[in-house]
């Protein structure tokens, strides 16, 4: 008399239950990307499914320094903020003063915790006096929902929605000339306008994470492809090439910039003490003491008047060739300072680069005598080297093409 | 224009408790309160012609003894003495009351021998108990980031307490620390009246069942709070609730404290993260080095500083404060006394309560968590006027009942569902005291809602936030903010939402004086 009922589950909830089945996303320029994907090497950036590369890393890389690179960012998390109060909201969220922020400009920013931490760095784009897109590496819907309290605003996740890529590089200007996009040339850095596309509009911004010349292009998703195929069949002549992240990432490391979670720790982390206050990763330029409250004012106040402030991110010159990656920082050779975040041999600086947190007053008053210790893996054998590290500026390197107005024919 | 030190808004008790220690320490306070009257819910408030009652709180049983002595209250005209200890009677529907006499108890009647005796145990361990708790109403909770030697000690005091009770005591104390006040009541008792008052008392105002986790904290509450040096004592104040709040009145305005009614604060301003005055209703703008709210801590927060001055996660914490009240309060404007069943004329002058048992109490509770009301409510009943004649007409009589399990939010609307729940309690309370109903000559029956409305108290709770375990001591009014200073600079609070929490006790206002006069505030 065993009567275990059987469960039949309808068809309905079988077919609403299918997300599993694709295990990671595709972004509106998947058919494309999947075409031009010979190393079918990839990776998991937000839930999406990303080239690390797409045929060669180095040579992805040499496109975004001596071409055009064309970048997937839709899985980046985007949202819509919008409102009478956005400007007021996202003035209480982020560390800098968007009141100064124009309609039709793009500023980099960061935004905290009550505690002064750092929730995440993003960009945020100014579309209209009322309209706002934020940018950013993690999800904070409910954080930003929270922070709307009280204000006349409307938060909108716009990450699936809205298909964006990052076409960079000194042709890039040419490209987009090419392509029909008139008046794209006066675009100053970190100017937005749109543009007509398809029947649409696509909203063209001269940013990015590269430190070259370049744009950043934001279309409805159903606009997406036809975006793609129009900057490709313009950009043929002008050596336009689709890259992965690989490429991206060195590019970015040489132009000084830090990606969430990978130089620096957000909310996720579990241990108290790995979390990051602004100052503590280069970004205490943005703490404006003289607009009104935003979220961590307090705390960071407190921070620097207690001097609270435990670490400091720096750039590093490394001697020799070998990339630092993860290296442990040293003083004197012996005591241990600090981390590398990210390292490379850099082909623009013909240097030795690092991005690293250090320990104060290490990497903040003093900075001599400063090592990195590399395990260099040579035929099954790890060789130790002890090479001497020194406390530069970043960005590694300076591009005049970046800012140059009107940008450059190449 | 006067310049003040200090504004203190809210002349509840704590706000005149809070500016008379300030006024005390050498500051110039201005107590701003929105009412034509202070006093907030501890007023003596006319109801019908020629009767007067305790607006909401009408029992005082636990006035710090530290408020008394700071403010000089029997100075100003507060007595308080053995004599007027008010016994607690356990009403009973078929049979004589059962009856605590004198602080809590000291004497049982009404029960068996056996029953008495192991009443006796279980009081002695309680209030053992509620001892160790003690301390901690009358200063700062542990601060968890960090704490003065001062503070340290104190807490150190508290351990030597528990060390002193003995080994089997201090882990029976740990032990029941967190129970249900309904199974350690049938560990030891046996009488369900007794019990059925016990259960009562300890979830009165709160939203929690005597069989709910926790539940027993709302009895040590209750027995660390003392009259005239008598833990759990309890008496009718003379002249009602409103005789307590004018001696503090008069002592704060001797003290040099200057109040203002019938003046609304609008907002509270701030100036680069430093609370620096505030602006009223008038538009008026009064400015000050500290500002001390009494009030709600969530109308603080929210609505006076409002989420653009404060960070997105301290507002969500303000936002979760539960504050939803479960207790409404009757008045009865009644022709001539009325007759408890079984009840002799001096119990008649106590606090009647019909809690028949712990069973009754959980399910007058049940239908609460779903919006609705019990059909046999639960309550606690005095008849000040036989204690006080001035507060009736010659020959009348007035009737003051909380009664327990009354949801902020009746699912049929308060409109639809008040003269049902008017019904319920009178059909409850002729039961007990038959003829009543026909005695009423004016009713008055505040919901939850219309204490919100009336008394300015978000979701009509007396504690200004459910007083539970996870709302108490480092936890109020919310973690992280647990000693009187907010995130906002110079603005303080010093309202029954901080600790230790509600009722008449003063011990939030005089703990944020403490800690403004130690912060140079």
């Amino acid at each position: 008399m065993n009567h275990q009922p059987t469960i039949k589950p309808s068809k309905a909830r079988t077919a609403a239950q299918g997300h599993f089945r694709t295990l990671r996303l595709g972004t509106p320029f998947q058919p494309r990307i999947d075409a031009l994907a010979r190393t079918q090497d990839w990776y998991n950036w937000a839930g999406y499914r990303a080239p690390h590369s797409l045929w060669d890393e180095e040579l992805e890389y040499f496109a975004i320094r001596s071409q055009a690179a064309l970048f997937d960012i839709s899985p980046m998390t985007k949202y819509r903020v919008e409102g009478p109060d956005a400007e007021a909201f996202l003035d209480r969220v982020t560390l800098r003063d968007v009141t100064k922020l124009k309609p039709g400009r793009v500023h980099y920013t960061a935004w905290c915790d009550d505690e002064g931490f750092v929730l995440d760095d993003g960009t945020l784009f100014r579309l209209s006096p009322t309209r706002f897109r934020l940018c950013s590496q993690e999800r904070h819907l409910p954080w930003l929902l929270d922070s709307a309290i009280g204000f006349d605003v409307a938060v909108e996740e716009e990450t699936e929605s809205i298909a964006g890529l990052a076409l960079q590089g000194p042709t890039s200007f040419a490209v987009l000339r090419d392509a029909g996009f008139a008046g794209v040339e006066t675009l100053k850095i970190f100017d937005l306008a749109e543009f007509p596309h398809d029947g649409g509009t696509v909203t063209i911004s001269r940013t990015g994470f590269t430190g070259d010349l370049g744009y950043e292009l934001f279309v409805p998703a159903e606009n997406a492809l036809s975006l793609w195929d129009r900057l490709m069949t313009a950009g043929e002549l002008r050596g336009i090439r689709a890259i992965g992240y690989t490429a991206l990432n060195r590019a970015r490391i040489e132009a000084g910039l830090i990606v969430a979670n990978a130089d620096f720790t957000t909310e996720h982390a579990i241990r108290a003490d790995r979390l990051r206050m602004p100052d503590e990763i280069g970004l205490g330029f943005m703490v404006d003491l003289e607009k009104g409250h935003f979220n961590g004012r307090r705390a960071i106040l407190e921070a620097r008047a207690r001097r609270k402030l435990r670490h400091v991110l720096v750039g590093l010159e490394i001697e020799g060739n070998i990339p630092a990656e993860h290296a442990i920082v040293y003083h004197k050779k012996s005591q241990e300072v600090g981390l590398v975040s990210a390292a490379m041999w850099s082909p623009m600086a013909k240097r030795n680069i690092a991005i690293a947190s250090l320990t104060r007053p290490y990497g903040d008053t003093m900075v001599e005598d400063l090592w990195v210790e590399i395990y260099a893996m040579r035929e099954l054998q790890y060789q130790k080297l002890m090479k001497r590290a020194k406390v530069v500026a970043r960005p590694f390197i300076k591009l005049d093409r970046r800012t140059a107005n009107p940008p450059a024919d190449f | 224009m006067t310049s003040f030190d200090a504004i203190v808004i809210g002349g509840g008790h704590n706000g005149l408790v809070a500016a008379a220690t300030l006024a005390k320490a050498g500051r110039k306070v201005l107590v701003l309160e929105a009412a034509v009257d202070v006093g907030g819910a501890a007023r003596t408030e006319d109801f019908a012609p020629g009767f007067r009652v305790s607006s909401i709180a009408h029992v005082l049983n636990r006035l710090h003894p530290d408020v008394v002595k700071t403010l000089e209250l029997e100075k100003h005209g507060l007595q308080i003495a053995r004599g007027d200890f008010m016994p607690s009677v356990a009403l009973s529907k078929d049979g004589p009351p059962l009856v605590l006499h004198g602080a809590y108890g000291e004497v049982l009647t009404g029960s068996t021998p056996s029953e008495q005796s192991a009443w006796k145990e279980l009081r002695a361990q309680l209030l053992r108990y509620a001892g160790i708790l003690k301390p901690f109403l009358s200063r700062r909770p542990p601060d968890l980031a960090g704490m003065s030697l001062k503070e340290t000690a104190a807490l150190g005091q508290t351990a030597l307490a528990l060390k002193k009770l003995g080994k089997e005591d201090m882990r029976d104390f740990l032990r029941v620390l967190l129970m249900n006040v309904a199974d350690l009541l049938d560990e030891q008792l046996a009488d369900i009246r007794l019990k059925g008052l016990l259960a009562f008392d300890a979830t009165l105002g709160s939203h929690l069942g005597p069989r709910s986790p926790t539940s027993l904290l709302g009895l040590y509450y209750r027995l660390a709070g003392e009259t005239g040096g008598a833990a759990g004592a309890q008496m009718l104040p003379k002249g009602g609730m409103g005789a307590v709040v004018t001696a503090m009145r008069s002592a704060a305005e001797k003290a040099g404290v200057t109040i203002r009614t019938a003046a609304p604060v609008a907002r509270i301003i701030i100036e680069k993260g430093r609370a620096v005055g505030v602006a009223l209703d008038s538009g008026e703008v009064l400015r000050a080095r500290t500002i001390v709210s009494a009030i709600n801590p969530a109308t603080t927060m929210l609505d006076l500083v409002g989420p653009r001055e404060i960070d997105t996660g301290f507002v969500r914490k303000v936002k979760n404060i539960r504050m939803k009240g479960d207790a409404a309060k009757l008045h009865l404007a009644l022709d001539r006394p009325p007759q408890f069943t079984g009840v002799d004329a001096a119990d008649h002058k106590g606090r009647m309560v019909i809690a028949p048992s712990p069973d009754h109490v959980e399910r007058a509770f049940n239908p609460s968590k779903y919006g609705e009301f019990s059909a046999e409510p639960v309550m606690e009943i005095t008849l000040p006027s036989l204690s006080d004649p001035s507060l009736a007409p010659a020959g009348a009589c007035v009737l003051s009942a909380v009664v327990h399990y009354v949801p902020y939010a009746l699912k049929e609307g308060w409109d639809a569902g008040k003269p049902k729940f008017l019904k319920a309690i009178m059909t409850q309370l002729e039961t007990y005291a038959p003829g009543i109903g026909k005695s009423v000559l004016h009713t008055e029956l505040l919901t939850p809602a219309d204490i919100e409305a009336r008394y300015r108290m978000p979701g009509g709770h007396w504690h200004h936030g459910e007083l539970q375990a996870d709302q108490m001591l480092m936890s109020r009014p919310v973690s992280g903010w647990s000693g009187y200073d907010t995130p906002v600079e110079g603005l303080f609070l010093a309202g029954a939402g901080s600790h230790p929490g509600g009722g008449v006790s003063g011990a939030p206002g005089l703990n944020a004086a403490k800690r403004i006069i130690a912060m140079k505030g």
